[in-house]
């Protein structure tokens, strides 16, 4: 195709935008990740706990958090898997889009600083603590048929879990948006294969997920597609709802441009 | 390359997808369709529905999950959100094709490039005027296929998308495995290498199935 000298000139000008854009993405701009969150750390004391639920191993659980509530979610037993899926609590057709989150933030590497995006362009969830930093954004949970070509038989299954919760908070199987999972240490290798690193996940590691704005969530307590282990053994996991206050230099709302720009527009929409 | 592509003149249907015009398409289960990236470097975002139950739809996680990596390459079946088989891509000269990074969209863009790039065109509104016309909604586009567009993902997480590989004339093909609504966002964005910046048309060819 022949370009004009004009139209030459843009793509010049958009090109050395995108590698301005890039770079600061990739890198430390304007601040560093924070190093994970030290096994034991963050202590919740007693008066910031809104409340405590244990989700036995193959099960979920569904909920509304309030904009600034968060979730610790535990894994006693290092064992289990948890994956996520939420809604704008005013809009649910606003919801998590993993494509979104990982793309805006030039990375699938979800961990302590990052955040869940809606397909909206505004934050569902700030991750603040977080004790491993191996957390799955692109392949998601698991399914009646992929539980039973690993297991054998009929196990409890992450797409149904989902399916549940959609259920019983009034929506419909197209309403689910496409989960991350926690506690999911996987990885991009050689030509595109995935790879578990099952040494990155350890007993009562913790995840700390914090409300941006009014939401409604599910969560599913199974093993992940790619856990190594041969036995269908998911262990118990805890949902901790609690509220502490927001520093004023979060690293989640000021650790990147695209941070501050999602936030902006959050801003926005709390105003409407 | 597939020994079994076909031959271009046996189309039953020729559609031109104008630079940064949605497009869709009803295609009969064993029926092929094969998009062709024109001029080169042109990403091709598609969704995939039942015809008979648009409440099944592509799903992007699905997909990788049974094939246990990253990228749509040829051989790779396209699965659904019930686990089926939509379709399988039987011929690609265009380099690997991703399947995590989504579609534009005017709010996405405020974020990853300014808040005063929120009034240029993207691929979700494209899909959203699409679907429509099917009776379906927003809530109804889940994270879709990006024909053509270079999304690398590294060892250690970082993403970016980069300049395609595609040259003028590549082409995928897919076959349907069962009876699809195809809809194409032949995408607009002109803000990231996934169109070298400079959205151009891409050409859909049918070929009837064996039973035509």
């Amino acid at each position: 195709m022949n370009l004009t000298e004009t139209q030459q000139a843009e793509i010049a000008v958009n090109r050395a935008n995108y590698e301005k854009l890039k770079a600061a993405g990739q890198g430390a701009t304007p601040r560093a990740l924070p190093d994970l969150t030290p096994k034991g750390g963050a202590a919740l004391a007693e008066e910031h706990i809104v409340s405590h639920e244990t989700i036995p191993g193959g099960w979920y659980v569904f909920g509304r958090l309030k904009a600034g509530e968060s979730l610790r979610l535990v894994n006693p037993t290092g064992r289990s898997s948890v994956a996520l899926v939420a809604w704008n609590a005013r809009d649910v057709s606003e919801r998590l889009n993993h494509a979104d989150t990982v793309k805006v933030q030039w990375s699938a590497d979800l961990r302590k600083g990052r955040l869940l995006l809606s397909d909206m362009g505004k934050v569902l969830f700030a991750i603040t603590q977080d004790t491993l930093g191996a957390h799955d954004a692109l392949m998601g949970g698991s399914t009646a048929a992929s539980n039973a070509s690993k297991y054998g038989g009929d196990h409890r299954n992450t797409r149904d879990n989902f399916r549940l919760a959609a259920g019983k908070l009034g929506l419909a199987a197209a309403d689910l948006p496409q989960p991350v999972v926690f506690f999911a240490p996987v990885q991009v290798g050689a030509q595109g294969r995935f790879v578990w690193n099952e040494g990155k996940r350890a007993r009562s590691d913790f995840v700390d997920l914090r409300a941006e704005m009014d939401v409604l969530f599910a969560l599913s307590n199974n093993p992940h597609p790619l856990d190594p282990a041969p036995d269908y053994a998911p262990g118990d996991v805890e949902a901790i709802r609690f509220r502490l206050p927001i520093p004023i230099d979060d690293y989640c709302r000021t650790g990147s441009p695209e941070a501050i720009r999602a936030f902006q527009n959050n801003a926005a929409a709390a105003l409407a | 390359m597939s020994m079994f592509v076909c031959d271009p003149v046996e189309a039953i249907h020729d559609f031109e997808i104008a630079a940064g015009k949605p497009w869709s398409h009803r295609l009969r289960k064993g029926q092929r369709l094969r998009v062709i990236d024109s001029y080169g470097q042109q990403a091709v975002d598609t969704l995939f529905y039942n015809a008979l139950d648009y409440a099944e739809r592509y799903s992007a996680q699905d997909t990788l999950r049974e094939q246990g990596s990253a990228y749509v390459v040829e051989g790779t079946a396209l699965i659904s959100n019930e686990g089926r088989v939509m379709a399988r891509i039987v011929a690609n000269t265009g380099g690997p094709h991703d399947t995590s990074a989504g579609a534009c969209s005017c709010e996405s863009n405020t974020v990853r490039f300014g808040h005063h790039v929120k009034y240029q065109h993207a691929c979700r509104e494209n899909f959203v005027l699409e679907v429509l016309r099917y009776g379906m909604t927003k809530r109804d586009i889940p994270p879709n296929v990006n024909f053509f567009m270079n999304v690398p993902v590294e060892p250690d997480g970082a993403l970016a998308v980069i300049d395609g590989v595609s040259k003028p004339g590549d082409y995928v093909e897919l076959v349907a495995e069962m009876d699809l609504l195809v809809v194409i966002s032949n995408c607009p964005q002109i803000n990231n290498p996934c169109n070298g910046f400079f959205p151009t048309p891409v050409r859909a060819l049918i070929f009837a199935g064996p039973e035509a």
